[in-house]
């Protein structure tokens, strides 16, 4: 019989392929007639387009056309937003796959030139003569905000794409209240995701049909078929989307892309099949960027450190354009979680989404949430210092007290189920906690600059119920699709909507079939990517796939597993009752030696020679699955460095996350996003930023000038692990695939303060690099005991009032 | 302007015509249909490129196809003999040593030239090994304990290669 995988490591089933360059990126794919596509893009950050000249281009070397917006105007419809906010008065703005007559971003597509190979392509591009005015640009989101800032568009007065407010109790009454109000200003820096496989499209259309393929790296096929239905005109039965392999998304796969559209309409014009591959150079001015918030953030608190109220103004960048699901992020994703696993009554979150002179911003890996994460955390480290208590003190005070099945906080969501002290209580006797401030201290005394850094989370995840997604605006449902399929043979295939791009679920998802089913792991095959094989989902993001697919999936199974019931008792002569299920094998009670096997049954139903009265053939199921809640991850981290105050260099001595994701299908899997999660989240602490010039140019536009963490930068990252299983999915996961990030930037960046703060530094703006830092110890001057950081922010001079 | 060149490329010679300009990371993957090899970059910052020309790691986007004339080079499609795992693939099979696998050519074409220049290697050792190669999935733990775990199996002689 076989052995039980669910909740073991078992290598991935994805990798054989992976290690020996055997699979297919987008990239890789090639096709007969197969020519080449590459765009101009603006080098202004604003500017009036007043002529284009592509004569030279067109009559270049193996030049097969040459389009501008001229070309796909009227033929290709605007780029769609799909989550718009309600009652935030959301300005979709235009938002034309190529430019037409303004440009508003380094970036933004001006032409396209088709030629027999990639190199003629780009040859080609150098031979456009594009004469263009300057404008002025802003790139700062509450500067774009403020009168007399350049307008990116004109029917988005004050550069204003939304404006959204939540609230929970009264924060003004709990301010006014309170004995301790603690602030900051936090600048969430613009980061570029950079998944290491570059954005790339092919697409082909057969004309007498009328249809449509696009290979595409995207993390949402589904919805990415339908957003080019709406983009085309071409009927959505009539478009086929395939994901092939996906090297990574981040969130920078989500949305569906300009430069896709305009691939596809090449195709179109053409009858030839197109591709598209970015360069790394492209990627990072073409595909989305995260972040990017000003925020004016307080805490309320009394002065035990007991929080009595949040409140924030953040000015949110959504670069020039609204991307596919760009306002949802510092919104619902984002406003909605300032409880975090706290207990705070009083709560507001009074959020601008603001267009300006850069890359439309995306979800990025979190998405909302290392925001909400970082601004709490932040906030309790300022409490904790102001209130003269250890951080740890004051955020046990505050932890929401174990729950198991809902519990409400004061914005309006009901978490699933949570035990926030427990995983604070693995992680600080993990760490030896005490241990380590005492030997902090000592260091101190010898000029060693030690900081520790402690966090709490609580995220949301699982997206979600679909009729809570519709009321908050997404374009969408939020529900997952399944099908499962036996043959005759006892294999299966599964066939599943969400679509993952490296997180193992080719692996993960056999696991629960062989845990519902007792099916051994290599019977299973698990079919994702292709809109026209795949039932229809809505992709892999948000933490979503495994608790909302794999839901689906095994319900799925769980309805083989009752027809398989009822058509063992009708082999074995049997009443349905006397029925039972035990790893693959249904048998008579008592004798499970006379049993059916699960190929036993899937045989007979797909021959189908001695069926049960009225049943149909086959061994196949459906379940589309809606969720009842999200699902809501905890955990807590633990960050050590070490900081030169010579030269300012941080060095990450130790990372440790404590995390809760419910039961894990694979540990090793589930500590494998973790470690990479956490390291995303220590590249936005310590060294990645979109810096841009005042002219919109993007100064950090390669690899050599945006730093991504390397190997040597970053220790080995300690995973450890408490079981809290969510009651609202059958198989009680929470998601694990964005914790690590969602943790890591805060509780990295307050070990930087911790460490500082003897020398009177109290803030510093991300990334942390060694010259910031330096010169934050210089400018304290060694100035000790300053111990926290009410005199920042709140004094900017915008018009925009945020009721405080 | 095209330039005639011969090489070997996982034990198979070829003789192409190839423009002069090409980069060798082209006339593998375009020419020659060997796609394992990645392009993650162009400042050759990444190492998705990464191959082994006449035993170095050369990044293959930063060379150019000529510039390979008379060379064996071998990528990730040559790594495997009589279809066993070289012990590096083995070890990244064993300990979840990727994720999306865009950068894993080049991590283990990177690792098995590490390891042959030094076959006990320190994690440090490993790390600093691999300065050049970017990936962004697995924050390197997983890698850097595969090719620990890789190591071990080359010296114990366990796992073939
Ligand atoms: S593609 Fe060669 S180093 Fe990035
Ligand atoms: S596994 Fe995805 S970049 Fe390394």
């Amino acid at each position: 019989m076989t052995t039980r995988l669910f909740g073991s490591g078992i290598r991935r089933r994805e990798d054989p392929r992976l290690i020996t360059g055997q699979a297919s990126y987008t990239d890789d794919i090639k096709l007969a007639g197969l020519v080449h596509a590459a765009i101009l893009r603006s080098p202004h950050g604003h500017a009036r387009i007043n002529s284009i000249d592509t004569s030279a281009a067109a009559a270049a070397p193996g030049v097969i056309a040459v389009y501008t917006g001229a070309d796909t105007e009227g033929v290709l419809n605007p780029m769609p937003c799909a989550w718009v906010i309600p009652d935030s008065d959301v300005k979709a703005v235009a938002y034309p796959p190529i430019a037409r007559d303004v440009v508003r971003y380094v970036g933004d597509a001006v032409a396209v030139v088709v030629a027999e190979d990639r190199y003629q392509a780009e040859d080609a591009l150098e031979l456009i003569t594009v004469d263009y005015e300057p404008l002025p640009t802003v790139i700062n989101p509450e500067a774009a905000m403020q009168e007399g800032a350049p307008q990116l568009h004109e029917d988005a007065p004050s550069n204003q794409a939304f404006h959204w407010v939540a609230a929970g109790g009264d924060t003004d009454d709990a301010f006014a209240n309170a004995d301790v109000v603690v602030r900051d200003t936090i600048i969430q820096q613009k980061l570029i995701p950079n998944p290491m496989e570059p954005r790339s499209a092919i697409a082909t259309y057969v004309p007498a049909m009328g249809e449509l393929t696009i290979w595409n790296t995207t993390q949402n096929p589904h919805i990415a078929r339908f957003v080019t239905c709406l983009v085309t005109g071409i009927p959505e039965h009539k478009i086929r989307v395939i994901a092939p392999e996906v090297g990574g998304g981040f969130g920078a796969k989500i949305a569906v892309y300009a430069w896709d559209m305009v691939t596809a309409f090449c195709a179109m014009k053409l009858g030839r099949p197109v591709k598209w591959t970015e360069t790394r150079s492209e990627n990072f001015v073409s595909t989305t960027h995260g972040r990017d918030h000003v925020e004016y953030v307080e805490m309320a608190a009394n002065s035990d450190g007991r929080v009595t109220g949040v409140r924030s103004v953040v000015y949110a960048g959504m670069g020039a354009y609204l991307s596919t699901a760009a306002p949802g992020i510092p919104t619902i994703l984002h406003g909605l979680m300032y409880s975090g696993p706290y207990d705070i009554a009083n709560i507001k979150a009074d959020i601008y989404g603001v267009f300006t002179n850069s890359t439309p911003v995306e979800a990025y890996r979190g998405a909302g949430r290392p925001e909400a994460t970082f601004l709490l955390e932040r906030l309790m480290d300022l409490v904790a210092a102001e209130v003269g208590k250890d951080p740890v003190e004051v955020r046990r005070m505050n932890l929401i007290p174990k729950f198991e099945n809902g519990h409400d906080v004061a914005i309006g969501l009901t978490y699933d189920s949570g035990d926030y002290e427990g995983v604070l209580n693995v992680a600080l006797e993990h760490v030896n906690y005490d241990q380590l401030r005492h030997d902090q201290a000592h260091g101190r005394e010898h000029g060693r600059l030690t900081g520790i850094g402690v966090s709490c989370y609580c995220e949301i995840c699982g997206l979600g119920p679909s009729q809570v997604a519709g009321a908050v605006g997404f374009g969408g449902g939020l529900w997952e699709s399944a099908t499962v399929r036996f043959y005759a043979t006892g294999k299966v295939n599964v066939f599943i909507g969400t679509s993952p791009h490296g997180q193992g679920e080719e692996t993960t998802f056999a696991q629960i079939m062989s845990e519902e089913l007792g099916v051994p792991v290599d019977d299973v095959e698990v079919i994702h990517g292709d809109t026209d094989t795949t039932p229809m989902g809505w992709g892999t993001y948000g933490s979503r796939t495994t608790v909302v697919g794999g839901g689906a999936l095994a319900l799925s199974a769980r309805k083989i597993k009752d027809k398989a019931i009822t058509l063992a008792a009708h082999l074995l002569e049997a009443a349905e009752a006397d029925i039972e299920y035990e790893d693959g094998n249904f048998f008579v009670r008592g004798a499970p030696d006379n049993g059916k096997t699960i190929q036993e049954i899937a045989l007979m139903a797909n021959v189908a020679w001695n069926m049960p009265e009225g049943m149909e053939p086959g061994l196949e199921a459906t379940t589309f699955y809606d969720p009842p809640n999200f699902s809501y991850p905890f955990g807590a981290h633990v960050a050590v460095v070490n900081v030169d105050p010579d030269n300012g260099h941080i060095v990450l001595e130790r990372y440790v996350a404590v995390d809760d994701c419910g039961p894990q299908i694979n540990p090793m899997i589930v500590e494998g996003q973790v470690h990479g999660g956490v390291v995303q989240g220590a590249g936005q602490a310590l060294w990645e930023g979109a810096v841009y010039d005042d002219n919109g140019q993007l100064l950090t536009g390669s690899m050599l000038d945006y730093a991504l963490p390397r190997a040597h930068l970053v220790p080995d990252i300690e995973t450890l692990s408490t079981v809290t299983p969510s009651p609202h999915n059958p198989l009680g996961v929470k998601g694990i695939g964005e914790t690590g990030t969602i943790a890591s930037t805060v509780t990295i960046y307050n070990a930087v303060i911790d460490a500082l703060r003897p020398l009177g530094v109290t803030r510093l703006e991300m990334p942390l690099t060694p010259e910031r830092v330096w010169r934050a110890i210089q400018e304290a001057g060694g100035h000790h005991g300053h111990g926290h950081s009410h005199s920042h922010g709140h004094d900017h001079g915008h018009d925009h009032g945020h009721g405080h | 302007m095209k330039v005639p060149i011969k090489l070997t490329v996982n034990g198979k010679s070829h003789e192409s015509e190839v423009p002069a300009r090409q980069l060798l990371v082209h006339y593998l993957r375009d020419d020659l249909g060997l796609t394992g090899t990645k392009i993650g970059c162009d400042t050759s910052q990444c190492g998705a490129c990464v191959v082994r020309i006449n035993g170095s790691t050369v990044k293959s986007c930063t060379c150019l196809a000529v510039q390979a004339d008379g060379a064996d080079v071998v990528t990730i499609e040559g790594l495997a003999q009589d279809g066993n795992l070289h012990p590096v693939q083995e070890a990244f099979w064993d300990n979840h040593g990727l994720q999306c696998g865009y950068c894993t050519a080049g991590m283990i074409m990177t690792i098995t030239e590490l390891l042959e220049r030094n076959p006990n290697p320190s994690a440090d050792e490993v790390r600093a090994g691999l300065e050049g190669n970017i990936c962004r999935c697995t924050g390197y733990h997983n890698i850097v304990k595969a090719a620990l775990a890789a190591a071990e199996a080359i010296s114990t002689g366990a796992g073939g290669g």
